[in-house]
């Protein structure tokens, strides 16, 4: 059953596109990830589900309710995590739970089983004002804030931005037992090293839909071998390479360039090229090369 | 609902390190600082009188002048030029050159030769000098013709002295006429401006988003910044009447429930002003500054400093579209004039109006930026 069901969505602001015929299904408990870099039109899609803006055309549904008829009834439904910090920096940990629960006419008490595991983290901070706190608590207490009324459809807009590596993998730790307790998730992020996470992703780029499929079967429809090159210097076997009439592409990856060839298995003579998996942002690359 | 909203917003104003201090000192400011500083009376110009007649009456006429509240005699010169040049030099105010001849013709009823010149760089204090001079001189030689000719001055004229008397504000007293007025001020900062920059603030921090993906509604959102201003501003308002009457002895004339209702009138109308404001604003940066351009004409043109009927006759028109205008009457005509609301029905109507429109405009102009 979809969960959240979206049909031609389009937006435009003055003269920059920012989304393009978006149509796409989430499935009832799944972690569904959009992957895109900054400016591919992620909040804005992010923005139009959660009611605070409305599209040009275009519909949908979250939970079986309108974005535009029920919002009333949807905000209700959903949770949403704002790219930006959005609890009030003057008000403490427990203030700024406490209030967002009586304004969905709930307690803490209530749904504390939800938002146990994230908040005694937070316990020891209960008094300090949400201001001050390290990111990786921020987005932990904007998390708890946005489960507090426990929605059945969770939306957290680039959740793991600015946030140290180690807080990163707790995070996803946290977002997969939260799947667990039959929460649809719709996280966003510009890393493309997270979307494996993910029960199923979209890459999304300039408002635009490359490819939704499960992380998996994205990397398995990689058209070409894909080869792995390394030197002491990078950069001019980068140019090096470019220069080479058997090769398609090459890109820095890190330590390593990653390098495809027109034809598959004519290899340059005096290069050391190792066979590799497709990783996510190779796809994506190619997805965009195939444009 | 609306409870929990308000109680938010009183503890992020009392966290506040600056906030809460600003209200305890501006009500304080502006009743213990602004009346003296507001004040339009002329005193202490100083004059430096060029005595070419060294007679005694020209001495007399010397302190008479010293003698006066109005006047601090700086100094005695003996030439024009001794003075202007200290004129010039920004020492005086103004010079009273007395001719050598003073005593002869003053006494023989020919046109005796004073002259006045009055450093008209601030138009107001020039003017009122050399009029103050003028009445001075006048009383002067009418006293030296008295003693002169007895019971015969001018067989044929007579005289017309005219004494005037203050109505309502008997002893004439400036601060009298501020205090009810300076009132327009707090309230339009506190329920005008706060509220505001308090709705653009969110809007800044991007808290709005957060607040407006729950269940509030709008309304209850505005009416929650709006609620805690229009108390404290209450509040604030009753410190500030509560000090009239303690420092100055100013107590209203008329009905003190007329000063409150009509307050809660004109906190509605600034209300709806700031409401429009933040809507069309996206940063504090913009809504201060647009808040601070309406507060400099309406300021201006509410007759609050100046009076309204020296205006020219377009100033007049535009001080009609200005809801402070009314509000400083209003306080003025309770307070002083002891007024009631009947014989306030004008601006109570034109207070009426702009708080329905603004409040609709503010309504109408949300809507569309949803």
């Amino acid at each position: 059953m979809a969960k959240l069901e979206i049909d031609g969505i389009n937006k435009r602001y003055g003269d920059v596109q920012a989304l393009t015929n978006i149509s796409f299904r989430v499935n009832d408990g799944e972690l569904f990830g959009l992957i895109g870099p900054d400016g591919a039109g992620k909040t804005t899609l992010f923005r139009i589900l959660t009611s605070l803006i409305l599209a040009d055309s275009g519909e949908a549904s979250v939970d079986g309710l309108d974005i535009v008829k029920d919002y009333k009834e949807l905000r209700r439904h959903i949770g949403y995590m704002p790219g930006r910090f959005s609890l009030y920096q003057d008000l403490s940990v427990e203030e700024n739970l406490n209030f967002f629960a009586t304004v969905f006419h709930t307690t803490v008490q209530e749904n504390y089983h939800l938002i146990k595991e994230i908040y005694q983290q937070l316990e020891p901070f209960r008094t300090r004002r949400a201001g001050k706190l390290s990111g990786g608590m921020k987005q932990k207490l904007a998390l708890c804030c946005a489960l507090i009324h426990k929605p059945s459809v969770l939306f957290l807009d680039e959740p793991t931005t600015g946030v140290d590596p180690v807080s990163r993998k707790e995070f996803w730790e946290m977002l997969k037992r939260l799947k667990q307790q039959g929460i649809t998730i719709v996280v966003s992020t510009p890393y493309m090293d997270e979307a494996t996470r993910c029960d199923r992703i979209a890459l999304i780029q300039h408002g635009q839909i490359l490819s939704i499929d499960t992380p998996e079967n994205i990397r398995k429809a990689y058209p070409k071998k894909l080869y792995r090159a390394s030197a002491p210097d990078n950069f001019s076997l980068l140019e090096r390479l470019r220069e080479l009439p058997e090769i398609d592409s090459v890109f820095l990856f890190g330590e390593y360039l990653h390098v495809t060839l027109k034809k598959d298995d004519k290899k340059p003579k005096d290069v050391q090229l190792q066979l590799i998996e497709p990783g996510i942002e190779d796809c994506f690359i190619d997805l965009l090369r195939q444009k | 609902m609306l409870q929990y909203l308000i109680q938010k917003e009183f503890r992020q104003i009392f966290r506040n390190a600056f906030i809460p201090k600003i209200l305890v000192v501006l009500p304080l400011m502006v009743i213990l600082v602004f009346p003296w500083a507001a004040n339009q009376e002329i005193t202490h110009i100083r004059v430096n009188i060029v005595d070419g007649d060294h007679s005694p009456y020209s001495r007399r006429l010397t302190d008479k002048i010293a003698a006066s509240p109005y006047f601090e005699l700086i100094a005695v010169s003996s030439t024009h030029d001794e003075a202007t040049a200290m004129m010039e030099d920004g020492q005086v105010d103004l010079i009273l050159e007395i001719e050598p001849d003073f005593e002869k013709h003053g006494v023989t009823q020919n046109p005796a030769a004073l002259h006045i010149a009055a450093n008209a760089v601030n138009i107001m204090k020039g003017g009122l000098g050399a009029n103050y001079m003028g009445q001075i001189i006048r009383n002067f030689m009418e006293e030296i013709q008295a003693e002169t000719v007895p019971g015969q001055t001018n067989p044929g004229l007579p005289v017309i002295r005219i004494t005037s008397q203050n109505r309502f504000n008997p002893h004439g007293d400036y601060k009298i006429f501020m205090i009810p007025a300076l009132l327009v001020m707090l309230l339009t900062i506190i329920c005008g401006f706060l509220p505001t920059l308090n709705i653009v603030s969110e809007k800044e921090k991007g808290t709005i988003e957060q607040i407006n993906v729950t269940p509030v509604k709008k309304t209850m959102f505005i009416l929650g910044k709006l609620i805690p201003n229009w108390m404290m501003g209450l509040v604030i308002m009753s410190v500030y009447l509560g000090l009239a009457a303690l420092v100055y002895g100013l107590v209203p004339a008329g009905n003190i429930l007329a000063v409150y209702g009509f307050a809660v009138l004109y906190i509605l109308v600034v209300s709806g002003i700031g409401l429009i404001i933040s809507n069309y604003s996206s940063t504090t940066q913009q809504a201060m500054f647009t808040m601070f351009f309406f507060m400099i004409i309406m300021i201006l043109l509410s007759g609050l400093f100046t009076p309204i009927a020296s205006m020219p006759a377009w100033a007049q028109t535009m001080t009609l579209f200005n809801p402070l205008r009314y509000f400083a009457e209003i306080m003025r005509m309770i307070y002083l004039k002891g007024s009631s609301i009947w014989e306030l029905g004008g601006p109570f109507f034109a207070l009426t109006i702009m708080a329905c429109v603004f409040n609709i405009w503010a309504i109408l102009a949300y809507r569309k930026s949803q």
